[in-house]
């Protein structure tokens, strides 16, 4: 709000509105030499609307995936316990290093998982869960490069999808 | 616990109450809380460090998401400072999948020690002179409009902050990034510093952001942890639930406590990632 104003386009010399206007459009087309962009309130206030409405967006996404990949989760949880009636007690002899060893079995394939929880396992389930919640970060890049592209912000757009293409890329790359 | 063997319900009960303070404390200060995870999963209950890393990951990823829900719908995240910085930090993220077998471990380890060492000391340094820049020369951060403003409930007031250093956050990102690839650690412990010193960024504000883009860095890796067999569900399970609520009771907090505070909780926690590194790296 109080930045000195620095473009030369408006020194006292050239400050008419229209030189103002002038130096306005050709920074938002990134031409600018100066560095410097001074937005009118307006214009000010428009990109607080627009900041505004992808945070929401962003924020349901997170917060949807979160909540989603809880229920996912604690379902999971309920039916390993519900098959396994040794693992519910307080006291017992079965110990959880029997299922945190490096021989213990859960499924880390796709097709193992698919095959996990078409067979009703609680463990299956939970890894879907888990799944949900790291799908969640990637969604809500995905969603940044669709709100940034509804609201015309180009130059943001464009970051998030290079961000997205990474991300998508270093999957392949990985041999996930 | 006594006689008989650690049934697996208490595993997963009390597992669940450590991962809660992880998340309130990876919440506040922007980084994943691993270094609770990994320490309690191996030294607490024994658990094989690969399997612990797996659930490291897990764990960045449910701070990060569990917390960024709140602290973007609340403007504690500067959204597009995050998204822009991301660029760096997934980039660094893949081109250090291809280094590492370019340098040793061990000398990454201290090198990295001596930096978070470094960054602990500056971001201590910095706790008296927190005022926010109200002018910014940079181009890149004028461009894209990084600029900020969050309401502080712990001064009851907003607060408006300029940032400026985009291309050295850049540089800091693409290498927080690599290290996060190279070591498995310490993302979150070099993205608050960047922001914080060289950004000029509040430290809410960092740590918020920070926090926003960690789990973006970790959903990276975290296919491959899948399909090496690292997601264990019964570890998996108590650490993504407990970490989730603690990140959102933690995000209600950061508002109110003071800069100060979270300034000296991220120092405390930097000096003992940092000692964590130099060890591994010096006395392995």
């Amino acid at each position: 709000m109080t930045d000195p104003f620095e473009n030369p386009a408006s020194s006292p010399e050239g400050g008419s509105g229209l030189a103002d206007s002038a130096s306005t459009a050709t920074d938002n087309l990134g031409v600018s030499g100066h560095g410097h962009r001074k937005l009118t309130p307006e214009e000010a206030a428009a990109m607080e609307e627009k900041i505004r409405k992808v945070e929401i967006a962003i924020s349901l996404v997170l917060r949807i995936g979160v909540t989603l990949s809880v229920v996912v989760i604690a379902v999971g949880l309920g039916i390993m316990f519900a098959h396994h009636s040794e693992y519910t007690s307080f006291t017992g002899s079965f110990s959880y290093k029997q299922l945190t060893s490096s021989t213990s079995q859960f499924p880390h394939s796709f097709s193992a998982l698919g095959h996990s929880v078409a067979s009703g396992q609680g463990r299956g389930i939970v890894v879907i869960g888990v799944m949900i919640l790291i799908a969640t970060p990637i969604l809500r890049v995905a969603v940044g490069v669709l709100s940034f592209l509804y609201e015309h912000d180009v130059p943001m757009a464009l970051v998030t999808l290079y961000v997205l293409i990474v991300l998508i890329g270093s999957f392949f790359l990985a041999g996930a | 616990m006594g006689v008989g063997a650690v049934t697996p319900l208490v595993f997963v009960l009390s597992l669940t109450l450590v991962a809660v303070a992880a998340g309130v404390l990876g919440s506040l200060i922007g980084l994943g809380g691993g270094v609770v995870i990994v320490p309690a999963l191996t030294i607490l209950y024994g658990v094989n460090i690969r399997l612990a890393i797996g659930a490291s990951i897990v764990s960045v990823i449910a701070t990060s998401s569990g917390a960024a829900a709140a602290y973007v719908r609340e403007k504690m995240t500067n959204l597009r400072a995050g998204m822009f910085l991301e660029i760096a930090t997934t980039t660094g993220a893949v081109s250090g999948a291809y280094l590492t077998t370019l340098l040793p471990a061990r000398f990454l380890f201290a090198f990295f020690g001596i930096v978070l060492g470094y960054s602990a000391f500056a971001t201590f340094r910095k706790r008296h002179a927190a005022q926010p820049l109200t002018v910014s020369n940079d181009r890149i951060a004028n461009y894209f409009n990084l600029h900020g403003s969050y309401f502080d409930a712990a001064e009851d007031k907003e607060i408006s902050y300029k940032v400026v250093g985009t291309k050295l956050g850049l540089f800091l990102m693409y290498v927080a990034g690599l290290v996060s690839a190279l070591l498995g650690i310490g993302s979150g412990a070099l993205k608050v510093p960047a922001m914080d010193s060289a950004m000029h960024l509040p430290i809410k504000v960092s740590s918020a952001t920070s926090n926003f883009m960690i789990g973006v860095t970790a959903a990276a890796s975290a296919g491959v942890y899948f399909v090496r067999g690292q997601i264990d569900p019964i570890i998996a399970a108590p650490v993504a639930a407990g970490v989730l609520v603690g990140a959102m009771f933690g995000a209600k907090v950061l508002g109110r406590i003071t800069s100060k505070t979270v300034r000296l909780v991220f120092v405390v926690v930097l000096v003992v990632i940092s000692l964590e590194m130099l060890q591994k790296g010096l006395f392995p």
